[in-house]
């Protein structure tokens, strides 16, 4: 007998669940962030490190992808220069709707150390921005907990309704 | 027991005052103390002038004049076995002197030892490019250019290198403010949303220690949070943190540490 059997004698012997659309949509997005690779500074080592074996991303369905057109979610992991800045936006436009951001460690929340005349002074400015993760940089732990509050914001939208475009502007 | 200094108010006192800190001079020496030396500087003395020349660790510092630069560095790379132009770059002396001194640290690997090409030019002033002689110049004169706003005649891509190409200013000049200027202030603003998003976005923070009289109560203590809204007075019960509703996720498990199994032989 196979290990990983379905016990359908539980859920009143059928293999059957049943919920509404909005918990089912909601369920295969929350659990399926694929991530767009942004590793920018120190920070995209901690991103690789909760990507690979160790804290291993792929059990929350969080794949990174090379594309921004196969992502959900934008991980800006880095100091944001005021050169690249034009880059994320574009990048960020070419995400497919629905799409969450999250600002990972001190010099993507607020430019951190860099106070000066080539850094962008937080990602906000240029792209909404849905998690904001102190430190610097964040341990692999702060991001997985990120991606499971995001979780949880996923699950608590109505997908069936109508979203509304992030747009800064 | 050590002396008794009085502390109060030392968050507001500056303990570094000077805006440009002048080190001390290390001492100078001629440069036939040197045999090498001596002999490397006997062979540019006899083509070009020199205006200046000592030794400083270790290392001679030969003041020579602009125009001749490219072909100094020729006849050191070719004659003197000078192959290598590890470094070169510009340094700001404006204020005191009007203009920038150009230098290149040259290294031989066959003498072992290290020689600096310094001249002086007036602000405005274009240098000769060596990007011929050394490819390592290439992307220097280009940083130089980038940086100081010095250009280098017969370069074959005299662009910035560092700053975006329609960059405004020259960072690394003295008189360039560390935070920006205005143009580097709305840079990424200007650029993706126009002039007109400036009041809709805003200006840039750049207070690193400003304190706002509403973070006690926008933001509960970690571990302690409230609802949004909530007055904080500063006794708030602990608060579990959980990254799930309570009624459970849909076709998620939790965790249940009761049913779980801790392996704790390794050779399983």
């Amino acid at each position: 007998m196979a290990q990983h059997k379905v016990n359908y004698t539980q859920n009143g012997g059928l293999p059957v669940a049943l919920t509404s659309i909005d918990k089912i949509v909601n369920w295969g997005r929350s659990n399926s962030i694929w991530a767009l690779t942004y590793g920018l500074a120190c920070c995209g080592i901690e991103m690789m490190a909760s990507g690979a074996s160790r804290y291993d991303f792929d059990r929350f369905g969080t794949i990174f992808r090379a594309s921004p057109r196969q992502a959900d979610v934008m991980i800006v992991a880095g100091t944001l220069t005021k050169k690249h800045a034009e880059f994320i936006k574009r990048l960020y436009d070419q995400m497919t709707e629905p799409k969450w951001v999250i600002s990972m460690g001190s010099c993507a929340n607020t430019g951190g150390m860099f106070n000066t005349y080539a850094t962008v002074q937080g990602v906000d400015r240029i792209i909404p921005v849905d998690l904001y993760l102190p430190g610097c940089a964040p341990r692999p732990e702060t991001l997985q907990y990120g991606v499971m509050l995001l979780q949880k914001k996923i699950r608590a939208n109505h997908a069936s309704r109508a979203q509304k475009a992030k747009r800064l502007m | 027991m050590r002396a008794y200094k009085p502390k109060d108010n030392v968050q507001a006192k500056a303990y570094y005052t000077d805006r440009f800190f002048v080190s001390p001079q290390v001492a100078k020496f001629s440069p036939e103390s040197d045999e090498v030396f001596a002999q490397d500087l006997e062979a540019i003395k006899s083509k070009f002038e020199v205006l200046d020349a000592y030794i400083q660790v270790g290392q001679m510092v030969v003041y020579i004049k602009p125009e001749d630069n490219f072909r100094v560095l020729k006849l050191m790379k070719k004659e003197l076995t000078y192959t290598q132009l590890t470094e070169m770059s510009a340094i700001d002396w404006i204020a005191q002197r009007g203009g920038f001194e150009v230098f290149y640290q040259m290294l031989s690997m066959d003498k072992r030892k290290r020689i600096r090409i310094k001249m002086f030019i007036k602000k405005g002033e274009a240098v000769n490019s060596v990007e011929k002689l050394f490819r390592s110049a290439d992307w220097s004169e280009r940083e130089m250019f980038d940086m100081f706003g010095i250009e280098a005649n017969g370069h074959p891509f005299m662009k910035r290198i560092l700053m975006p190409y329609d960059w405004q200013g020259h960072p690394l000049l003295k008189t360039y403010p560390l935070q920006g200027d205005e143009f580097a202030a709305w840079y990424e603003v200007d650029k993706i949303y126009g002039k007109e998003a400036r009041d809709a976005i805003g200006p840039e923070l750049r207070d690193p220690a400003k304190v706002d009289r509403y973070d006690s109560e926008r933001f509960a203590r970690l571990g302690h949070e409230v609802p949004k809204g909530t007055k904080i007075t500063g006794n708030e019960p602990k608060v579990v943190q959980n990254y799930q509703e309570d009624g459970g996720v849909f076709m998620i498990k939790k965790f249940d540490k009761k049913d779980s199994v801790v392996i704790d032989d390794p050779q399983r």
